[in-house]
């Protein structure tokens, strides 16, 4: 086995490979993708995958890629190792991605075709791949890129899928209508019979994607065999160095992405109820609990989570919240968008201390923004959470472990300091997914905090709900329960929820609530609160939070490996923010760098804000992709060698 | 509806809250009010069972003057808060209070949208065609061309019709009533909270202090050449209700003639049982239908985690699901 070498990295002997897949939305790219890290997950390979596509239902570029390594990897790669299109765009989109040594498969058909016929091509993308192949004498063609290509030592396979096509219609006696759906079988097996990969793998793959399909199967087994054949015969593999071998390994694994581990969490975590409006990226995590919406339990009685489609975001949040009165654990999930509709409710539940949790999927804003792409720009509203003054809890994952562990931790931080916790996570790690093993629920207990006993029938007085404690926790009773009625209001209130506008139970009461936060920073631990990794004596510091973590930790592997010791600090818990935590462990950090998806760089502002703090250095990427470990460690290495402005913007434009 | 496990008979007085009520004196809210006493008394509910959800303006005070638990929300959003409140917890009796403009204007997506859901919740609106909290603005209810006296201009907007709107939307009871006739509000009270669905009672209630042209007075036809009530019953052999076994033939007739007495006013302002559709399924019986454990395991009662705080999720066979190998 050859391995492919990594930027910076060529002394790396693992397994690495970068594969890439693209064409026009719901013509089965994902399909693609599914059976290729299907196949490579079989074969004991760690998976990423990550997913970009258009706000379109069809005819707009997507594409996927598969990361298959020896070691767990959470980030994509911006090199990629093998480049496999089905059309034009795909090919004049991500050429240039593919590295020397890396290889290619496009179609006969789009061996010429000028880059301005290309339908959805952006003109200003058109334009600058233009302008690069005038500067090399080249066409602005996809000739003159593939030109381009080969001078660059990429390997094109020109491959004639119709050919392949044809062939299958004939030697299984079936309309060529029939042997074209096998496309995406045949672009996979295209890849990897030229990463010389075995193909029973594949073949399991097709039985996992079409369990019980036996006809499908055997179709797209039989396409397999025909482009394993078809690609001995066509091509001298010798010259292309990139291949891919099973690893041994005896753990269980599935493939899961970001929306379908905060729903599995919630279910550990024992969520009743979830309302949610459509809006992208969080519908699937509604949406998959909905598809799991009755389960087993470990006592044998069934139990289920009540999935509601509200008409509305402001809906969905007031729902949950009466919901969570009755003591359902509740939630709802929504990006940017839905999160402004909710900032009314949200102030509510934190007034009435409704246990409640909100998960706020980023993409990129304001307003519309870039809805199907990802940006950490919503950390300032989510830590404003309202209008007034009030208690809020807000808790960032970094990965899609952490998201399901986080999903059920939140539901324990909403009970026990009674109010809302804005579970924020990103559209990167949304429809990223990773080969792990099975969640360990174990890891979890869930703690409901304090709830009163009912005080039976014919109590004349009103429960004390809001009663002034010295912790600022106060009984918790839930609507039905016998004899501890009182009122809930969205106004100032007394202990009994009436509402009151008197001066000093105002006082009272503000300082009552913002006392759980007090609680919930002197109790929550330190772990849960902010994570160190690498070398925690370094002073060179990368300080981070939400998905960039992969990058990051991929990141200071690499210093490590050429000498440069780095420490990097994922911050968690963003409200009651760790102001004394950080300030402890950042002081003699130099230089201290804050990276960050988004402009103005929320977290070093909110940094700042509670602790005076300021970086030495920004990296920031807000162009709607998440950012790589490739661009992460050059803007780095330019920090190190004092090379660097304060700020450094990373940009790709080819993505 | 659920009456509770008590066998205690509570009486109108334990349904009351003795505390400072900041209604306007003669205010329409006060008949209203003391129907929801009587009714919730009639009905045999006990206080902690019964759960008064209210929007934002005078009518959304009302869950403050119930003995029962009370959640005072946000601006036009009562209708979710009940939901969550009743889908989580269907044991509990959820009744809605709220005005005109709270629920057809600002809250007009949810009056819409619960009716596609068909909830057993009450919802009583307030309608007195007026802002009165923040002094006197048309609401949706008010006609155009009106000018009450804190309008500075004649109000150039349309009225919505409430009982139309229910129907269209799809509230599977709806009523209309008149807050100076206590008796019928709680005839019709107790109707509303006996249906196993979605009830609308729509309760003119003059506003004394900003509605200048609806009074009592003029709901009591006072101005009229021949003095005679404007509100007056439903007509006699008017039939609200629509059975399961009815014809498409027949469910027209009724539709017919509710489109015609839900668009009467002016003179005749009819009151009453409008409409009963007893052959739309609960949204709990939809849920059921889908998930069987629900009516077992409500989201309020299921059992979430042992005494040691260990998850009772079982996820096993959902992380089969996403093996990969």
């Amino acid at each position: 086995m050859v391995s492919n070498s990594h930027p910076e990295n060529g002394s790396q002997t693992s397994q690495d490979l970068a594969w890439r897949v693209g064409g026009a939305q719901g013509s089965g790219v994902d399909t693609a993708a599914l059976i290729f890290q299907r196949a490579c997950g079989i074969a004991g390979l760690h998976l990423y995958g990550r997913r970009e596509y258009y706000s379109n239902i069809m005819g707009r570029h997507s594409y996927y890629d598969v990361r298959a390594s020896e070691i767990p990897r959470a980030v994509h790669r911006d090199t990629v190792d093998l480049l496999t299109t089905f059309e034009a765009e795909t090919l004049a989109r991500h050429i240039l991605a593919v590295g020397k040594g890396g290889g290619l498969v496009y179609t006969a058909t789009d061996a010429n075709v000028p880059l301005e016929k290309i339908t959805f091509l952006d003109a200003r993308l058109v334009h600058d791949l233009a302008a690069y192949l005038k500067e090399r004498d080249l066409p602005a063609t996809t000739a003159g890129l593939l030109e381009d290509a080969h001078t660059r030592g990429v390997q094109c396979f020109e491959v004639n899928f119709d050919d392949i096509v044809a062939q299958l219609a004939e030697r299984l006696e079936i309309p060529q209508t029939s042997a074209a759906r096998t496309r995406n079988t045949l672009a996979v097996a295209v890849s990897t019979a030229l990463l010389d990969f075995r193909r029973d793998f594949v073949k399991k793959a097709l039985e996992r994607t079409w369990p019980g399909r036996q006809k499908i199967i055997d179709l797209n087994v039989k396409a397999v065999e025909l482009t394993y054949n078809y690609v001995d015969e066509q091509f001298d593999r010798s010259d292309f160095s990139i291949d891919l071998s099973p690893a041994e390994t005896t753990e269980k694994r599935m493939i899961i992405n970001g929306n379908q581990a905060v729903a599995l969490g919630k279910l550990a975590g024992g969520v009743a109820v979830q309302s949610y409006y459509p809006i992208s990226p969080a519908t699937d995590e509604s949406t998959f609990l909905e598809a799991h919406e009755e389960f087993g339990t470990r006592d044998g009685s069934a139990s289920n989570v009540l999935v509601v489609q509200t008409e509305d975001e402001i809906s969905a949040i007031t729902m949950a919240a009466g919901a969570a009165l009755t003591g359902a654990r509740s939630s709802t999930a929504t990006s940017g968008p839905g999160f402004a509709l909710m900032c009314e409710g949200l102030g509510w539940a934190c007034i009435n201390e409704v246990p409640l949790v909100i998960t706020l999927w980023q993409r990129g804003g304001p307003s519309t923004g870039m809805p199907t792409r990802n940006e950490q720009g919503d950390l300032r509203i989510a830590t404003a959470g309202a209008h007034g003054d009030f208690p809020l809890m807000v808790v960032a994952s970094g990965d899609i472990v952490e998201a399901f562990y986080d999903a059920a931790e939140c539901f324990n931080y909403a009970d026990r300091y009674q109010t809302v916790v804005v579970h924020i996570v990103d559209k990167a790690l949304s429809s990223s997914s990773r080969t792990l093993p099975y969640f360990d629920l174990d890891q979890i207990t869930i703690d409901r905090g304090s709830i009163a006993e009912p005080r039976g029938d014919n109590n004349g007085n009103a429960f004390p709900r809001f009663e002034v404690t010295e912790s600022g926790v106060s009984p918790r009773t839930l609507l039905g329960q016998r004899g501890n009625a009182h009122w809930m209001t969205g106004g100032e209130h007394t202990p009994q929820g009436r509402v009151t506008e008197d001066p000093v139970i105002r006082e009272q009461q503000i300082e009552k609530r913002a006392r759980k936060m007090e609680l919930a920073a002197s109790e929550i631990p330190l772990e849960e609160k902010i994570k160190i990794f690498g070398d925690r004596e370094a002073e060179l510091t990368i300080l981070s939070w939400g998905s960039n973590k992969g990058a990051i930790l991929e990141t200071i592997d690499l210093l490590e490996d050429v000498g440069v010791a780095t420490r990097f600090i994922q911050a968690r818990l963003m409200l009651p923010f760790p102001a004394n935590e950080f300030s402890e462990l950042l002081e003699g950090a130099g230089p201290l760098i804050i990276v960050e998806s988004n402009f103005s760089g929320q977290f070093a502002q909110l940094l700042r804000q509670y602790t005076g703090i300021k970086p030495d250095h920004m990296i920031v990427k807000y162009n709607g992709r998440p950012i790589s470990a490739e661009e992460l460690l050059i803007a780095v290495n330019e920090i190190r060698t004092g090379a660097a402005p304060d700020r450094i913007v990373l940009r790709n434009p080819l993505q | 509806m659920n009456t509770g496990t008590t066998k205690t008979a509570y009486k109108a007085k334990d349904f009351q809250q003795a505390s400072p009520n900041d209604w306007c004196p003669g205010c329409g809210d006060f008949g209203i009010l003391n129907a929801m006493h009587q009714a919730s008394a009639k009905l045999g509910l006990n206080p902690s069972n019964v759960v008064a959800v209210g929007g934002i303006g005078c009518s959304g005070k009302a869950p403050y003057y119930m003995g029962t638990y009370g959640v005072h929300t946000l601006h036009g959003r009562p209708i979710p808060y009940a939901t969550g409140i009743k889908l989580a917890n269907p044991e509990l009796t959820v009744l809605i209070a709220g005005g005109d403009g709270d629920g057809l204007g600002i809250g007009a997506g949810h009056f819409v949208n619960v009716g596609r859901r068909n909830v057993d919740l009450t919802y009583v609106m307030f309608n007195n065609e007026v802002y009165g909290l923040t002094k006197g603005q048309a609401a949706p209810t008010m006609a155009m061309g009106m000018q009450t006296k804190s309008l500075p201009e004649p109000n150039i907007q349309m009225k919505l019709n409430p009982l139309m709107m229910a129907y269209a939307s799809g509230f599977t009871w709806i009523g209309r009533g008149y807050s100076y006739n206590v008796k019928q509000l709680v005839d019709l009270l107790v109707q509303a909270i006996s249906h196993p669905g979605l009830s609308f009672l729509d309760v003119l209630q003059p506003c004394p202090t900003y509605n200048n042209l609806h009074t009592k007075d003029w709901f009591a036809g006072k101005d009229l050449e021949e003095v005679r009530p404007r509100v007056q019953p439903l007509p006699e052999d008017y039939d609200a209700v629509i059975e399961p076994e009815m014809s498409e033939d027949e469910r027209w007739e009724h539709t017919r003639d509710f489109m015609e007495m839900s668009q009467r006013w002016g003179d005749y302002i009819p009151t009453g049982l409008f409409f009963e559709n007893r052959a739309v399924s609960s949204f709990a019986a939809r849920i059921g239908d889908r998930m069987p454990s629900y009516s077992a395991h409500a989201p309020a009662v299921k059992m979430i985690a042992d005494e040691n705080g260990q998850s009772n999720a079982l996820l096993e066979p959902i992380f089969d699901e996403l093996s990969v190998n």
